[in-house]
């Protein structure tokens, strides 16, 4: 099996919000049965098949890379994570519909994440700033997905729902070639039947992402 | 006429106080998580507004502020308020909220959180019967009350008078090195190739033996059965065998990652240490640890001589200076001043170390389900350790001083209280003394280990 390529995707968000379960549910199809704290990084894979039923079709390793922790977490805590974050090829931000605060978090989940190669190696500082300018030349896909919609109460749903995350608006998909779109998992959701993704992979980046 | 001015007093600085515990909710406590049941925030800010009114009472009593009667009068109340928050608010909403967790008996929540409420009554009951406590009504409240708050300052002060000295000096640092935390990284990141190699494996595995629909396949008939054992579920035993060495390495992951984080906050620690703030620390950590020394030295003799201290530092510095070094100063003037700063500066620290604590306490060990219930077993804790501060501090307070204490709590054995401290403080200091002992020369091993 040498010959499938490796595909790194990092999982983030903050402790809580259904990470490993979104995992567990897209590598394993089942839906995890008693979630627990992720302590450091699991990881697990899903095998998918890159433009089925084409001609070009090939199958590639996706490794999820389920980092645990939340964003306040102490500067060592931080600096060890990082050591997670090299050769990445896409992000799915996770934030939970039920906790405003976790969708806010993103935005220091990106800066973590993405601003990784500015910090020479050593003890990692963030201060928190954001600034929008130091992901324009960002290329790697990112992904935004919100959790927990059958928790939220049926009226509210509306509400909830155009309310926007926070890293949608400061990306401008022209600038920087990447695709962010919504989708919520419920919770106790059986198997999401048949997972036909069309990724195309162009110079290793993620265009789309579609789920039944 | 004045008793309405001194009301009025009264009520300003406490509604300042409930927006001080509310901003501190907001900001410190709940900043990563959405406040959706607002009384839960509510409740904290109170049982943290009317604490505070206890120790600016005690300060008005030392400054004479307010007229004597109208203090005695806000005491009263403000006890029974406390007394009503603590016995029967917080724990009445901590059951509430622990049921609303709990899926099955959502539909008769206010059954179960009184029916709760009920049994945290029967144990807080039978808490008081082996210690010494009068019967009247009112004080069998207060004892209660006070039993559990002292023994709760007794096992922070004891942790923290050894925990403090032991994070300052840099005595106790390791030594760590760049390539240490290189080589446990490189570590960390070949675990997790290998746990991603086999899991790719088993997922290969899971697809090939979808797709030759064995795993829906039962065997069925003589032959089949035949089959099944040559042939078998190979597959699956494959994969339970992989199984377990991917939960192994992964248990192995999880160690490799807290490790790192260790030496990386050590490395931090060193770096700290080297700065100018960190030489400070690091002397005063000298000077605590001797004082820590002292402390339980003197609660050992304490008990072992059954001595109970009769008068208060401060009336003791006076006697000292007047009588051996023969400086004369007026007394009265001097004593209430000193007492004044002395008292304040015992209630600002004991506020401050709390909220810190609890603070930190609250980020280790919540999550956005248990929030809630965290919080308000907090402000359980932090009005328990108020009303037993307001116990304790009687004895650093000056004779003249300690009548409206005695005055308003009745008839408790105070003495009993001061004894409790000592034992506990010295139970809580020797082991942590061991516990960090131990824990301290555990982690050289694991370093050295391939």
């Amino acid at each position: 099996m040498a010959s499938l390529d490796r595909v790194k995707v990092l999982v983030l968000g903050d402790s809580g919000v259904g990470k490993s379960s979104l995992v567990h549910l897209l590598c394993q199809n089942q839906v995890l049965g008693n979630p627990s704290w992720t302590v450091g990084c699991s990881v697990d894979v899903r095998v998918h098949d890159y433009k089925e039923g084409t001609p070009e079709e090939k199958t590639y390793y996706i490794e999820l890379w389920d980092v645990g922790g939340s964003v306040g977490s102490a500067s060592s805590v931080k600096s060890t994570r990082a050591v997670f974050y090299n050769s990445v090829n896409g992000i799915i931000f996770v934030h939970d519909l039920t906790n405003k605060k976790s969708s806010q978090n993103l935005r220091r989940w990106s800066l973590e994440a993405l601003n990784r190669d500015l910090v020479p190696t050593g003890v990692l500082v963030t201060n928190g700033d954001y600034d929008q300018e130091q992901f324009a030349d960002n290329q790697i896909p990112l992904l935004v997905i919100g959790t927990k919609l059958d928790q939220i109460h049926e009226t509210k749903r509306h509400e909830v729902l155009t309310r926007t995350a926070f890293l949608a608006e400061d990306f401008n998909p022209e600038e920087i070639n990447l695709v962010i779109e919504k989708r919520y998992f419920l919770r106790e959701g059986n198997q999401i039947p048949g997972f036909p993704d069309r990724k195309r992979f162009g110079a290793g980046t993620l265009k789309s992402l579609h789920y039944d | 006429m004045s008793f309405l001015i001194d009301s009025s007093i009264m009520i300003t600085s406490q509604i300042l106080f409930f927006g001080f515990g509310w901003l501190f909710f907001m900001r410190q406590l709940f900043k990563d998580y959405e406040i959706r049941q607002y009384v839960v925030q509510v409740i904290f800010s109170v049982t943290f507004a009317f604490s505070c009114t206890m120790f600016e009472l005690i300060i008005f009593e030392i400054l004479g502020v307010l007229n004597s009667s109208s203090r005695y009068f806000h005491w009263k109340m403000n006890l029974c308020v406390i007394l009503l928050i603590l016995v029967f608010m917080v724990p009445f909403y901590i059951g509430y909220f622990i049921v609303s967790n709990i899926r099955l008996l959502h539909k008769q929540r206010l059954l179960f959180s009184c029916l709760l409420w009920l049994t945290f009554m029967y144990f807080f009951w039978k808490l008081g019967d082996p210690f010494p406590i009068l019967s009247p009504k009112h004080e069998q409240l207060i004892s209660r009350v006070g039993v559990i708050g002292v023994t709760l300052m007794a096992l922070l002060s004891g942790f923290g008078a050894v925990n403090c000295p032991y994070t300052y000096m840099s005595y106790f640092l390791r030594n760590v090195t760049d390539t240490d935390i290189l080589a446990l990284e490189r570590r960390l990141l070949q675990t997790m190739d290998m746990i991603i190699s086999k899991k790719k494996r088993m997922a290969m595995a899971r697809r090939t033996m979808f797709q030759k629909g064995e795993v829906h396949n039962k065997p069925s008939g003589f032959w089949g059965m035949i089959k099944s054992v040559t042939t078998s579920a190979s597959g699956s035993e494959n994969l339970t065998l992989i199984q377990q060495e991917v939960d192994a390495l992964e248990e192995l992951s999880r160690q490799l990652f807290l490790e790192t984080a260790d030496l990386y906050a050590t490395k931090e620690r060193i770096e700290y240490s080297k700065t100018f703030k960190g030489k400070y620390f690091n002397f005063l950590g000298y000077f605590f640890s001797i004082y820590c020394v002292w402390k339980i030295f003197m609660a050992t003799i304490n008990i072992v001589f059954d001595r109970v201290g009769k008068t208060d530092p401060v009336t003791r510095g006076i006697e000292i200076t007047v009588n051996y070094l023969g400086i004369q100063f007026d007394v009265k003037f001097w004593s209430q001043h000193i007492s004044f700063i002395l008292v304040g500066i015992i209630i600002v620290t004991s506020i401050r170390g709390l909220l810190i604590t609890l603070t930190k306490f609250f980020y280790a060990i919540s999550s956005s389900k248990s929030s809630n219930v965290i919080v308000l077993l907090l402000a359980q804790i932090m009005g328990m350790y108020f009303v037993s501060s307001v116990l304790l501090i009687r004895m650093s307070m000056p004779l003249e001083y300690r009548t409206i204490i005695t005055e308003v709590l009745g008839e408790l054995q105070f003495n009993f209280y001061h004894r409790w401290f000592d034992v506990i403080f010295l139970v809580s200091a020797l082991s942590s003394i061991l516990f960090l002992y131990l824990a301290h020369k555990q982690a050289p091993e694991k370093q050295m280990a391939p």
